[in-house]
């Protein structure tokens, strides 16, 4: 078991070290540079910002710079709010984030799974149907337009909930941005938790199972269950990409300062930095957790956890 | 050949099919004649009719926007600009994944596990950060909208068609040819091919809503689609922005970019279902 | 009052019956054999007694267990019935066992479910039980996981969880057809002791299995009970046609009526073939050991062996689909290299294969006449599309296929059917060798031995010399002329068709001999001489691979790797040869 943990692990440094070559390249191969845009400036001033910002070296020079700030954890100076370094962003920011995005993703796990696998108990009743009905509305309709549409009903008509995050205390600012985050990752996962329980029931052990008068709620709980979220575990890495791919348009429209806040603000700025910094944490953030869903699937599925 | 009318046949049967399938047609259609009867002009501002509700007078079908432009013929537009993002960045993927998978597949051996490696490496990336990382370097380039979003789902087709292959090549009717001297050339050509193509058009349909998804995400942050080009996404953001007053602007390109999606969806799994009793029978 | 009492049993989907007006009982304690071939509903049959048919089954009729009626009772009800009134036995073990949870943990837990025993008390009753099966270390199995057995000890598992709640009736569906023949002696011997007075229903394909262990029979055709009477009568006198037809079929290793072949011509001569394959991350699996055969012009050889004898390999090796490591393989004097696609064309004319898998071996989305006519496309392309179809016609013709399959899928032939295609695909380019790999495995007994019949005549008529690879020893007596026992990889015993089912030499041959199960109540074979199953090839055993097993096994075969001598004809490899 140690050792197949310590493979996986292994196996994702080169993973780790592809991210931040690509976004690394991606940044220093566009064309035109970060301060183009702003009033002309004496070519002295020019070098000198140059010079500061080490952009006057050569490529390879920038990224073994780069690279090792990053082992000390620094991840260089921000273009755009001079007197802070893309760390310091990053730390002020992602504690927002990481409360909404582990609410979210907690949330659907929870709904998800729940209704995915009353819907395969039932399968083809009007619960079922009604289930997979409003499942895939859910995944069919993005993120950026859900968000607005309960802003738009329970906010701002009904005034049920407050729409906006400044100024609000309390839980209820959570609730509608955590709901948007999270139904389509609800819709999601109850579909796969359907259908990988849906197979599993049809499978010969769980005929055995109930062969051996093991009752409905029995036959679930020991025998099926665990197969059935093994496909819902594996997805936990793309349904955190998502959460956070989802964060920087809810964010954006619920005005919470989070770390996808300061991406996009970063994105159309043009401030390399600390749009890199935070691409290249993200990367890890997610390489991480697949790395954990990983090891967590050798420990339940006893096949694997010997090779 | 065979393959493909066999799942014509199978296809026209399933009612699922038939209802998206026309539904898509039909905005299609509506999306490409509808701004050429409308007496309105994408770019046309008209300052006397700001924010008008949807009505037929004055031909403003779907309203007006902040700067008095017809929401009908604005929304076409996003439509037409959605799908024809959504089909080129698919075609973009299916050319990449199905080469990229039939010969992992079809070499096998460690060709195969470098290859595949190499795919679980990139599946594991946040990809849709490095797609803005890209428009921000490259300035919003409209090309590369379809090239990013073409890369990023390349690599769930690569995986498919490389299982499909695996699994082909060694199914015992390859073994048959082999023995009676059949080359690989026509191997290919006979037995792999026509058994792949069922497989991919059934994804090919899945991967159009993700294309979609990605495009109007991107246009919804402003890093896609630029003004005065439109697309549904971009449409959103605007009518969020006005949502309060105008709920219309919010609530008519966010209809269509759901309904549009909804039928892809309901395509593409009314189509693997059909797929999946073929292979199972 | 009867253990269980089956009447008028119907079970349909759609508007199909599969099960129709079906009547039987079984009494306390007594053994009996419900037989059919594939899709007479003997297995359906089974799943309704216990309530485990889908929920679109249409079931009609009446199912009393110990007078309490089945059918239409509630789930309730029917989970006290099960395991501990009446348990079932499946065919795949890998399958049948939740491959998550431990072996004892799913014995536990059906003792629990049926407040049985608990804690510490119930963990005491698995293992005792895991013994009584003969699970070698059962404190160990306690704890393995399904995929960590093998498959003999797997089906003993199950049998285990299938008796640990001491029902009074126990169905056993195909319990041995997943298990080498060895293995699956081992299995019926142990059903046959360990059940004392819990009754035993049966299911099985393979009439050998019931001339052995069957009190009683009952014979299903379609879904109606053709038949039923107590074993021996039923062989001696068989009432109904079906019944004297499955009885033909069925296995046999005394019948012998095969013509010698007419000339002796060398074909294709095999020296000291080896195959290997990579393991990733095990090292290398030595799948066959430096095997010599010389097969002549219009006979039938059949290779032989358990799973993992590396029969298969041997014969794809040389057929040049999969690399040979070391070894010569000479084919009508020409040396033969590389793979099958480097070969000459003469050479890839010369030599055919027919596939285990009838559906499998033919591409879905090629009609017949096109899967038949491929072969000529490379071989005679001057051939005109007109001449072509008549060949393909006459080819089909005489598998006995007419002109109406020309036009059909694959999918639409039934699996007889299809093995003609398959055989008129590879006889279509007249080759001096057929290779049949467990060409007639999938089949049921009357198809298996029409495809028999027709290579038969195929041989006679041409001279076709035929390599059967076959796990089935009653194939081999009716069909070959010499037959190549193989072992972990490596040649025991290789023998004329009389010596070998005579006198065979071998310790292992006979072992096999004795562990086939023989459709004839009076002298019905299937004994568990052989104890164990095959070791990983992985980890060979040292000298003679054999001697784990061996119940003659001396010194000599632990250390000593036994050469091959010829005895009256018969090439062995065995120390002890001459003496045994």
């Amino acid at each position: 078991m140690l050792r197949y943990a310590l493979l996986r692990l292994l196996g994702a440094i080169p993973t780790l070290f592809l991210v931040i070559v690509l976004a690394f390249l991606m940044v220093h191969a566009a064309p035109g540079g970060p301060f183009d845009d702003e009033r002309v400036l004496p070519a002295e001033i020019e070098e000198n910002i140059a010079a500061a910002y080490h952009l006057d070296e050569p490529l390879h020079k920038q990224f073994i710079r780069y690279l090792s700030g990053l082992v000390h954890g620094d991840l260089g100076p921000s273009y755009r709010y001079r007197d802070h370094t893309v760390g310091e962003l990053i730390g002020t920011a992602f504690p927002v984030s990481l409360k909404l995005g582990a609410m979210a993703m907690l949330l659907a796990l929870v709904v998800g799974v729940a209704a995915g696998s009353f819907a395969a108990l039932r399968r083809n009743t009007l619960l079922d149907r009604s289930v997979m009905a409003v499942a895939m509305t859910g995944i069919s309709i993005p993120i950026f337009v859900i968000a607005p549409l309960l802003v738009l009903l329970l906010a701002v008509r009904l005034q049920w909930l407050p729409a906006g995050w400044s100024g609000n205390v309390g839980a209820t600012k959570f609730v509608l941005p955590v709901i948007a985050l999270a139904l389509p990752q609800i819709a999601y996962i109850a579909r796969l938790t359907r259908a990988s329980m849906i197979d599993v029931l049809a499978s010969d052990f769980v005929r055995t199972a109930r062969a051996q008068g093991l009752g409905t709620t029995a036959v679930v709980r020991y025998h099926a269950l665990k197969p059935a979220l093994l496909p819902v575990l594996s997805y936990m890495g793309p349904a955190a990409a998502a959460i956070l791919t989802g964060s920087v348009v809810v964010e954006e429209i619920f005005g919470i300062p989070g770390l996808g806040q300061f991406f996009v603000r970063g994105a159309l700025n043009r401030d390399y930095t600390l749009v890199l910094g935070i691409v290249v944490f993200y990367a890890a953030l997610v390489v991480l957790l697949n790395l954990v869903v990983d090891i967590l699937y050798g420990v339940i599925d006893p096949r694997i956890r010997q090779r | 050949m065979k393959a493909l009318v066999d799942i014509w046949h199978r296809v026209r049967r399933s009612r699922s099919v038939l209802v998206s399938g026309g539904v898509l047609a039909g905005i299609v259609l509506v999306a490409l004649v509808g701004p050429l009867v409308s007496p309105h002009d994408y770019l046309q501002t008209n300052f006397d009719a700001l924010l008008q509700r949807p009505t037929a007078s004055g031909f403003h079908l779907f309203g007006t926007d902040d700067l008095g432009r017809d929401l009908f013929v604005r929304s076409m537009l996003g439509v037409r600009i959605t799908i024809l993002v959504a089909v080129v960045a698919s075609i973009v993927s299916l050319v990449i994944g199905v080469a990229y998978g039939a010969i992992a597949g079809y070499v096998g051996g460690r060709v195969d596990a470098v290859m595949m490696r190499f795919v679980d490496t990139l599946y594991a990336l946040p990809f849709i950060f490095f797609v803005i990382l890209l428009m921000v370097a490259f300035e919003r380039n409209f090309l590369l909208i379809f090239v990013a979003i073409g890369a990023i789902n390349w690599l769930d087709m690569a995986r498919i068609v490389r299982g499909q292959t695996l699994s082909l090549r060694e199914r015992e009717f390859v073994d048959a040819a082999r023995m009676t001297g059949v080359s690989t050339r026509d191997i290919i050509r006979r037995h792999i091919a026509p058994n792949l193509i069922g497989v991919v058009i059934v994804y090919v349909t899945l991967t159009i809503p993700q294309a979609i998804l990605v495009e109007s995400f991107l246009s919804f942050l402003g890093l896609g689609i630029q003004e005065p080009q439109t697309s549904l996404g971009a449409l959103v953001h605007a009518g969020v922005n006005q949502m309060e007053g105008a709920s219309w602007m919010l609530l008519i390109p966010a209809a269509l970019l759901a309904s549009i999606l909804l039928c892809f969806n309901f395509l593409g799994d009314a189509m693997r279902d059909v797929f999946d009793s073929r292979s199972s029978r | 009052m009867s253990l269980l009492e089956v009447q008028e049993l119907t079970i349909r989907y759609d508007d199909t019956a599969v099960v129709r007006g079906l009547s039987f009982a079984v009494e306390k304690g007594e053994s009996v054999g419900l037989v059919g071939e594939s899709g007479s509903g003997k297995s359906q049959t089974a799943l309704a007694i216990l309530g485990l048919l889908p929920g679109n089954a249409e079931i009609g009729g009446s199912i009393r267990l110990e007078g309490g009626e089945l059918l239409g009772v509630s789930e309730h009800i029917l989970n006290a019935v099960r395991a501990q009134r009446a348990a079932i036995v499946f065919q795949d073990p890998m399958q049948a066992l939740n491959p998550f949870l431990r072996i004892g943990e799913q014995l536990r837990r059906i003792l629990v479910q049926h407040r049985l025993a608990d804690g510490k008390e119930a963990q005491a009753r698995v293992i005792d039980m895991l013994k009584r099966v003969g699970l070698p270390d059962p404190e160990r199995q306690y704890r393995a996981y399904p995929h960590q057995l093998s498959g003999g000890m797997r089906q003993r598992a199950m049998i285990a969880s299938a008796l640990i709640a001491e029902p009074a009736l126990l169905i056993a569906d195909e319990p041995t057809t997943a298990l080498d023949v060895t293995v699956q002696a081992q299995i019926l011997e142990l059903l046959e002791e360990i059940r004392a007075d819990t009754a035993l229903l049966l299911i099985t394909h393979d009439l050998g299995v019931v001339a052995g262990h069957c009190e009683r029979m009952l014979v299903l055709e379609q879904g109606e009970l053709v038949e039923q009477g107590a074993t021996r009568d039923v062989f001696a006198r068989p009432r109904h046609a079906h019944t004297a037809r499955l009885l033909a079929a069925a296995p046999r290793l005394d019948t012998i009526n095969i013509p010698l072949p007419s000339t002796g011509e060398e074909l294709l001569q095999i020296e000291a073939a080896s195959v290997s394959y990579r393991e990733t991350g095990r090292g290398r699996l030595q799948a066959v050991r430096d095997v010599d055969l010389t097969i002549q012009t219009g006979e039938t050889v059949a290779v032989v062996g358990e799973s993992g004898s590396g029969k298969s390999s041997l014969v794809r090796a040389v057929l040049g689909l999969i690399p040979m490591q070391s070894g010569r393989v000479v084919f009508c004097g020409t040396a033969l290299h590389g793979s099958v696609q480097d070969r000459p064309t003469e050479v890839r004319r010369g030599m055919q294969l027919v596939f285990q898998d009838p559906v499998g071996s033919l591409n879905p989305q090629m009609r017949v006449a096109n899967i038949v006519a491929e072969p000529l496309l490379v071989h005679k392309p001057e051939l005109s599309a007109v001449n072509r179809q008549k060949e393909v016609a006459v080819m089909l013709e005489s598998t006995g296929l007419g002109e109406e399959y020309l036009q059909r899928y694959p999918h639409e032939l039934s699996g007889g059917q299809a093995q003609r295609v398959a055989i008129a695909r590879a006889l279509i380019l007249k080759p001096k060798v057929l290779v049949c790999d467990e060409a007639v495995a999938a089949l049921d007994g009357t198809v298996r031995e029409q495809i028999l019949a027709l290579l038969r005549e195929v041989q006679v008529d041409s001279g076709l010399a035929i390599v059967f690879i076959t796990h089935d020893l009653s194939v081999v007596r009716a069909v070959s002329h010499r037959v190549l026992v193989m072992y972990m990889g490596a040649l025991v015993e290789l023998a004329g068709n009389a010596a070998l089912f005579g006198r065979p030499r071998h310790p292992y041959t006979r072992a096999l001999l004795e562990a086939v199960p023989i459709a004839d109540p009076e002298h019905a074979g299937g004994k568990a001489t052989l104890a164990g199953e095959v070791p990983s090839a992985l980890t060979p055993p040292s000298g003679c691979m054999f001697h784990p097993r061996c119940k003659y096994a001396r010194d000599i075969c632990k250390s000593e790797v036994p050469r091959q001598r010829t005895l009256d004809g018969t090439t062995v490899a065995c120390h002890l040869a001459d003496e045994i």
